[in-house]
């Protein structure tokens, strides 16, 4: 179980973050969806080492994730697929692959080799292209590496930071499937979307972010239906 | 394939030997008469320059930083190490191998040991920021040296006077094996998981840390290895010209540096070794021919420089290794087509 506690996070004397707390428990898919700017990323950022946090906690199977070397977040099960599809751009599929499986080391080739086939039978057009460079890849093509990449490192739970952004309809139909796919196999889920409609049709359970803040919480079909989020998020 | 690689390796040994019996058939007879010292001395300046390209290449080809300081890492091995030489040698007889051994790792460990901690905090910052750091840390290392002495050693005189009397073992044997080993560990760096994890940070500072690589360590790992073999490659130089002056290792020579690794092509040691020796050479050669020229050799460079730019951006070789097993293979038309 994931649980974060009362985190306070600072850029300079700016409070990007204010006594947020939230909880994500085993097997779950939880959306924390939010206007621009409200501090979504920072939050997945604060969770996996990449930012710092003033005070507060994130506590992963009761392990206090903020005392811990960011590079070895990932060891204890935790991925993160950061926004806008950061992958290795000059780098081949195969290759960012490799990368995601960093966590093993060179020693344990059986098992990135094992980790890599699971990874080809999920997303076979990476198999089909494995030597391809992930630069020459569309959007979407470099979404499904930057899941397939956090999927190497066999996590227990990801944290993704707006899979769908910049695809097309199609795509993000095709992208709110993997993440139910991944999901049902026993990966926890902490989706963080623009797309609230489609985040919350997906997910068990939602926070609502704003301007820093958890403004509300509760069961994802509830909220799909709230008036304040229809308002505000659902353009309705 | 462990049987093509070891083919490689054979390969790649047997023309590093080859190269050397060369040297060995110019420089070890008479065969070039009495222009051999002058010879012998472009190679061996083709040699450390070859040294400390490849070690800036690391950073900016393969860590995608700009240093433009390495001129202050290479002083620090150079100063270092003749200093330790100088005070064995007056007190000890030493042979000249051990003694160069001495020199170069004690140049080297210097000035790896100035990277640790230039490293620890500049490596926070990237691009500009820490391109105008290590300037300025070159600029203080220099500054240092001209207005400092050590009496034991240099008398009343400061180091800024010069620095002279080292002993002369940088001989071109010895320093032809070092500069191999050099380049064939900074090659099976680049090639290990370290050198995996650099270049991954270079392309995606935010994907690499969320795929669990520790970004700091990384940075700083090979900051200190680049500025350890600048300081062997200081060491070679001081102990091959046998006077120091620090005004040898300014801003420009930190410039001709960067200039030579980004014509070779930046993130391809091949480019390096091969244009880092032309490009020491080709100015003091023009001027031997024509002594006028001494003067215009920043000028040669900023024309070649440009017109690479304009013809080939990346470089000679443009961030691709060059493979010589692979070229023999093509050149004897050995190539896989032939097997299938
Ligand atoms: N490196 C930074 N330095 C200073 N301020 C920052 C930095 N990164 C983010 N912020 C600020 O922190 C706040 C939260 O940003 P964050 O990126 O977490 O928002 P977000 O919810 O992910 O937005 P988006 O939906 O646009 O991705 C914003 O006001 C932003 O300007
Ligand atoms: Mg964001």
């Amino acid at each position: 179980m994931l649980k974060v506690e009362n985190l306070n996070v600072y850029y300079g004397v700016i409070q990007a973050i204010e006594n947020v707390s939230l909880e994500v428990n085993d097997g779950e898919i939880v959306t924390l969806i939010g206007a621009n700017g409200a501090g979504k990323t920072t939050i997945l950022h604060t969770i996996t080492g990449l930012k710092k946090a003033t005070s507060g906690t994130v506590l992963w199977d009761g392990k206090d994730l903020l005392k811990e070397e960011p590079s070895r977040i990932v060891t204890h099960g935790v991925a993160h697929v950061p926004e806008g599809r950061h992958v290795f751009v000059d780098m081949t599929v195969r290759e960012n692959l490799e990368m995601g499986a960093y966590r093993y080391g060179r020693k344990d080739k059986d098992k990135v080799a094992e980790r890599m086939e699971a990874v080809f039978q999920r997303f076979p057009r990476l198999k089909e292209r494995q030597n391809q460079l992930a630069g020459t890849f569309s959007g979407g093509e470099q979404q499904m590496l930057a899941v397939g990449r956090a999927l190497m490192s066999d996590p227990r739970i990801i944290l993704m930071d707006e899979p769908s952004m910049g695809l097309s309809p199609l795509l993000v139909q095709e992208i709110f499937a993997i993440i139910r796919e991944v999901n049902r196999q026993g990966i926890t889920i902490l989706l963080v979307e623009q797309n609230a409609k489609m985040a919350l049709k997906t997910a068990d359970r939602a926070y609502v972010l704003e301007t820093g803040k958890i403004k509300l919480s509760g069961d994802a079909r509830e909220l799909l239906r709230n008036d304040e989020v229809k308002k505000a998020y659902l353009g309705a | 394939m462990p049987g093509k690689m070891k083919r490689n390796y054979g390969i790649c040994f047997a023309a590093v030997i080859l190269g050397f019996l060369l040297l060995c058939l110019l420089f070890d007879t008479s065969l070039l008469g009495k222009k051999a010292v002058y010879f012998n001395g472009l190679i061996v300046i083709g040699m450390f320059y070859t040294i400390i390209v490849c070690s800036l290449n690391l950073l900016t080809g393969y860590m995608g930083e700009f240093s433009l300081g390495h001129a202050g890492f290479m002083s620090i091995g150079a100063y270092l190490s003749a200093i330790v030489t100088t005070l064995i040698k007056d007190n000890m007889e030493l042979p000249s191998l051990v003694l160069f051994l001495i020199a170069i790792l004690v140049g080297g460990i210097a000035a790896g040991i100035v990277g640790i901690l230039v490293g620890i905090p500049a490596l926070r910052l990237s691009g500009d920021y820490l391109c105008i750091v290590t300037v300025a840390v070159a600029e203080i290392v220099r500054v240092v040296l001209s207005n400092f002495g050590i009496p034991a050693i240099t008398g009343s005189a400061t180091f800024g006077k010069s620095f002279a009397g080292i002993a002369k073992v940088s001989d071109f044997h010895y320093v032809y094996f070092t500069m191999v080993i050099c380049i064939f560990i900074m090659y099976c760096y680049i090639r290990s998981g370290y050198g995996r994890a650099l270049i991954s940070i270079r392309e995606d500072r935010i994907a690499a840390a969320a795929s669990g690589i520790n970004v700091t360590k990384t940075k700083v790992l090979t900051f200190t290895i680049s500025a350890f073999f600048a300081g062997v490659a200081g060491a070679i130089y001081a102990h091959y010209i046998t006077t120091l002056v620090p005004t040898y290792f300014n801003f420009s020579k930190s410039a001709e540096f960067l200039a030579i690794v980004i014509l070779g092509g930046s993130g391809s040691m091949m480019g390096s070794i091969v244009v880092a020796p032309i490009l020491s050479a080709l100015p003091q050669l023009i001027s031997y021919v024509v002594p006028a020229f001494a003067s215009y050799r920043m000028l040669i460079y900023a024309v070649i420089l440009v017109a690479v730019m304009i013809f080939k951006p990346t470089g000679l070789f443009g961030g691709r290794e060059f493979s010589l097993p692979n070229f023999l293979d093509r050149m004897l038309g050995k190539n896989k087509k032939e097997k299938g």
